[in-house]
């Protein structure tokens, strides 16, 4: 089968029901692995203590919060440019999920900036653009919920994506341009990552666990938006039905 | 386990991220339910689609 053969939603739908079990198991035992690395075999911090250990929820929530947008990016690429109905249902259900990685991010610094920083919150760039990130979201979740019309609400969602994609440079690279209480990048850098083998090893693979529990949400909620979909067609149907009778 | 005198932000940390968790699973799991039982719904009452939705 060809990749592009997936675009169809009936196709989509019987691929998803076989993914899925697969996708759960995996997310499980790679949390498992990771829990069990992050707490029983990562060394504390020599500076940070056991503090150091709130790395492993909040790298990944990070990382996922700006995955999200970038597929959704992709995906309003497909809505705007093809005028796939696929492609406006990965745009719709990634948002939820990316915001939810983007509250985990946020608050679990804000939890971890206490005891390290002083403080729960500074308005620098790096947390700043990732409030705003978090912000758009949630703007893009009300857009969605304002218009009825699934085609039309995907059109205008799909240039405020676009639009919002500006900001995942400026996520990443705050933290060069600006002075910032954030750290610098310290895993994905050039020469190198600064991170502990013993600590980057645990970080990588509950970045691996929660990646793929990013997936096996996303997969589910694609399936229900294209169920919810075809609810509301046959709800029309019947509609239309009932006025010819 | 000992976590030290930061003990409450960590535990608070993985607490927040297990019930976001949580909370995304239960979603996606009692929305398929619901959508699931109004597709058999209306497919008990006759209404079946004629083909995939024009765009």
């Amino acid at each position: 089968m060809e990749w592009i053969a997936l675009a169809n939603p009936s196709r989509f739908l019987a691929l998803a029901e076989r993914l899925l079990p697969w996708l759960a198991a995996a997310t499980a035992l790679a949390f498992a692995a990771g829990l069990y690395a992050a707490f029983f075999v990562a060394p504390e911090d020599y500076q940070q203590g056991a503090t150091v250990r709130i790395i492993f929820i909040h790298v990944p929530g990070a990382w996922l919060g700006m995955l999200g947008w970038a597929i959704m990016s992709v995906a309003a690429l497909g809505t705007l440019v093809w005028r796939h109905p696929l492609a406006d249902v990965a745009l719709k259900t990634a948002a939820p999920i990316g915001a939810a990685f983007t509250f985990v991010c946020l608050v679990t610094g804000a939890l971890w900036g206490r005891p390290m920083w002083g403080t729960y919150w500074v308005w620098d760039a790096r947390l700043t653009s990732v409030l705003v990130l978090f912000l758009m979201y949630l703007g893009l979740i009300a857009l969605w919920r304002a218009i009825e019309d699934p085609a039309r609400a995907a059109r205008a969602a799909a240039v405020l994506t676009l639009v919002g994609a500006v900001n995942l440079p400026i996520i990443k690279f705050s933290v060069d341009w600006w002075s910032t209480l954030h750290q610098p990048a310290s895993v994905f850098r050039v020469g190198g990552s600064t991170i502990h083998p013993a600590i980057l090893a645990p970080l990588l693979v509950m970045a691996l666990a929660f990646t793929l529990l990013f997936a096996t949400l996303y997969v589910s909620a694609m399936r229900n938006e294209i169920l919810r979909r075809r609810v509301r067609t046959l709800r029309l149907l019947q509609v239309h039905a009932a006025q010819g009778a | 386990m000992n976590f030290g005198p930061y003990a409450a932000f960590i535990l608070a940390a993985y607490s927040l991220t297990t019930a976001v968790v949580v909370a995304l699973i239960l979603w996606v799991l009692l929305d398929y339910r619901v959508q699931r039982k109004l597709l058999a719904d209306l497919e008990a009452r006759g209404v079946t689609r004629r083909s995939e939705p024009p765009r």
